[in-house]
């Protein structure tokens, strides 16, 4: 068994497809670098993340895939998941190999997991979409916290910083302990000291609230409430759209 | 914005939720920095779920919930003894624009009950969206409704700042509809279509000539029934839905399963529950005649008025239409494919692109997402060994696939009543 250990970079995976290359043998394993070594192997390489290699790669992929591919590739890259490096890694391999494209092919197990990945992680940017909510401090910053199931915060922050434009927001992955600042002008990320209270509760304190705030939220609760049809009451098919892991963050759903 | 508008936005929202439609589909619109707000297309933002399980998407609230007319399904009615209340503009404005910044909703979905005059009404919903684009210069979704009976000046200017207007039908037909609602007929609701529809059309020419002519109603216009309220068959109202999605910028006809607001109105049937199952296949049947490239002459005829409420449309054309099937996974047209009961658009895409580069079998399918509990019994590919519809008949199939309900009790097995354990009670007295 041959094992490849790297970073789990992106730019770390296209060079263990360069190495693997280089090498003429290919893994049968790959792990983090902070994974132990399992008992039994009969190779070990360690990669080491090189970006001219993974730009050579990539430049290679450029000219095998589309751009949908590419885009599918990389933002299937951003669920993080340990298990996507091995079809990812044979993906790309596969693609180098074949004469022509073979994104569209999904009958291939590798290709249906690469793709099927794409789309969970472009669904929970939808999801962040929907269900961030910002609170509006009182120098006129708006917050919100969020702890997303994938790094997906890099794709969603285009379309909110084009949403409000005008306004300064702070949006922020807990999980994954970083976020970005937007000042109207651009947008900087952002690391803080995640022993503050309201990174702990998602709540800011009152005294750092805009006057209005409550009063809003309180709106938005009473809205909430009155727009439900008792007589069609269906809690099913809510936590089916909305699941609870949600709910920490949202508004409507922590009353006061 | 005091404790008094809290009110005002509790009362005028119980009033507007019996609207069903709250889609920010349909146009995209970047903001590009020039205020706030932004479309952004493809099937819309949901922001948060109801307890109904209904999404809320917009602010979907009435200016005023007074009306003058006495439409017997309405709970706005004039008769009815209910909190009535009115926003004002700069309100209703500046309610949008903080739910909007704190992204709680997606844009605004403004309806009104009629007071004074059609004219009046529609003048005071055109000013709200008028401020919200010119003054606050709101980029995000405006769904407006078109009051039956409003000028065509006025719809014309409405359809310059609205994403997607709307004129409801709410009863398929017009006889049921004048008794129901005896100051509506069916030209006070055609009208103003048919206005946006002109609207529309005048603007993508104008907008051939010149690129820079503001878009005009760019989502289209959507409309609603009520199903339920009359004895009005799904026939009915599918073939009505039908022709409505053949007028060029209909997008989409929302049903309404029936809720009795109205207890005392003896014009009205007397449902306990509202037909939840039967609106479901109806929108099922929707979506056959939108995605599935269905006819609604297949769906529904005169030999078969209702939808059959065990199984969906798709699985019923199919048990009535046996000669079609098995349908071979490797060898059929998309078209054909999309027509299995249990593939959907996405496998059917999948399908058809996976099958140029070596053949499909069920393994495949299964990885891709087909359920193939259903469409096991419509389809051949190769390896599959399953009986087809041919060899079981439809009514076995229909049997096989229709869903039991749960037994609570296994009638097979004897129950023993043994007591409370804590407190034997003795066998003899």
């Amino acid at each position: 068994m041959t094992i490849f250990r790297f970073d789990r970079t992106l730019d770390g995976l296209l060079t263990a497809v360069f190495d693997a290359y280089a090498r003429r043998s290919f893994p049968d394993v790959l792990q983090g670098d902070e994974v132990p070594l399992p008992l039994f192997y009969e190779e070990e390489h360690t990669v080491i993340t090189d970006e001219a290699k993974a730009t050579r790669v990539w430049n290679a992929l450029r000219k095998k895939l589309s751009h949908q591919a590419l885009s599918c590739l990389a933002t299937a890259y951003l669920s993080e998941l340990p298990e996507l490096d091995m079809p990812l890694f044979r993906y790309i391999r596969k693609s180098i190999d074949s004469p022509q494209s073979i994104e569209r092919n999904f009958a291939d197990p590798d290709v249906l997991f690469v793709t099927n990945t794409c789309r969970k992680v472009a669904h929970e940017r939808l999801r962040m979409l929907q269900f961030v909510r910002f609170q509006k401090a009182a120098d006129g910053t708006y917050f919100a916290l969020m702890e997303p199931l994938y790094n997906i915060l890099p794709l969603a922050i285009d379309h909110f910083r084009d949403r409000f434009a005008d306004q300064p927001f702070l949006l922020y992955d807990r999980r994954r302990h970083y976020g970005y600042y937007y000042d109207c002008r651009e947008v900087t990320c952002v690391h803080f000291d995640e022993q503050l209270p309201h990174f702990q509760s998602g709540k800011l304190d009152e005294s750092l609230l805009d006057k209005d705030e409550k009063l809003f939220q309180e709106l938005w609760r009473t809205y909430f409430k009155a727009i439900c049809i008792r007589e069609r009451m269906n809690p099913r098919k809510q936590r089916q759209d909305m699941p609870v892991r949600y709910w920490k963050y949202l508004t409507e759903k922590n009353g006061k | 914005m005091t404790e008094e508008t809290l009110n005002k936005l509790r009362i005028l929202t119980e009033s507007a939720k019996y609207d069903v439609s709250c889609s920010s589909s349909g146009t995209v619109r970047a903001n590009r920095g020039t205020g706030v707000g932004n479309t952004v297309g493809g099937i819309g933002i949901c922001h948060s779920f109801a307890d109904d399980g209904r999404c809320i998407s917009l602010l979907k609230v009435m200016l005023t919930n007074y009306c003058m007319y006495d439409c017997a399904y309405c709970i706005n009615r004039t008769s009815n003894d209910i909190p009535r209340a009115t926003l004002s503009v700069r309100e209703l404005v500046e309610l949008t624009m903080e739910f909007y910044r704190r992204n709680y909703i997606e844009g605004l979905f403004l309806s009104s009950g009629v007071v004074r005059n059609p004219d009046y009404t529609m003048e005071r919903l055109v000013r709200v969206a008028k401020d919200l684009r010119t003054i606050h210069r709101f980029n995000g979704y405006i769904h407006l409704k078109s009051i039956p009976g409003a000028s065509r000046e006025l719809v014309n200017e409405a359809g310059l700042y609205a994403d997607r207007m709307s004129v409801n039908i709410e009863i398929p037909n017009e006889n049921s509809l004048k008794l129901l609602a005896p100051e509506k007929d069916f030209r006070s609701v055609y009208e103003p279509m048919s206005f946006i529809q002109q609207g529309v059309l005048e603007n993508k020419e104008d907008r051939r000539h010149c690129r820079h002519v503001p878009r005009f109603v760019p989502a289209g216009q959507s409309t609603q029934m009520i199903v339920g309220a009359t004895a009005d068959r799904d026939r009915d109202i599918l073939r009505l839905s039908s022709a409505l999605y053949a007028r060029p910028t209909m997008r989409r006809v929302y049903y309404s399963g029936y809720i009795h607001v109205n207890t005392y109105d003896k014009r009205l049937p007397l449902l306990k529950q509202p037909p939840l199952v039967r609106e479901n296949r109806l929108y099922q049947a929707d979506w056959l005649l939108r995605f599935y490239q269905f006819r609604v002459d297949e769906i529904v005829d005169d030999a078969h008025p209702d939808l059959d409420l065990e199984v969906d449309p798709k699985l019923a054309w199919a048990l009535r239409h046996p000669e079609v099937f098995p349908v071979d996974i490797n060898k059929a047209d998309y078209e054909l494919i999309l027509r299995v009961p249990g593939i959907g658009v996405k496998s059917a895409t999948l399908i058809v692109n996976s099958r140029r580069f070596g053949r499909v079998t069920s393994f495949h399918l299964k990885k891709m997402g087909v359920v193939m509990k259903k469409a096991r019994y419509f389809i051949t590919c190769g390896e599959l060994v399953s009986p087809t519809i041919h060899e079981l008949h439809p009514e076995n199939v229909r049997r096989l696939l229709v869903p039991h309900p749960k037994r609570k009790t296994d009638d097979r097995q004897l129950t023993l009543d043994f007591g409370d354990s804590a407190s034997p009670t003795p066998l003899l007295p």
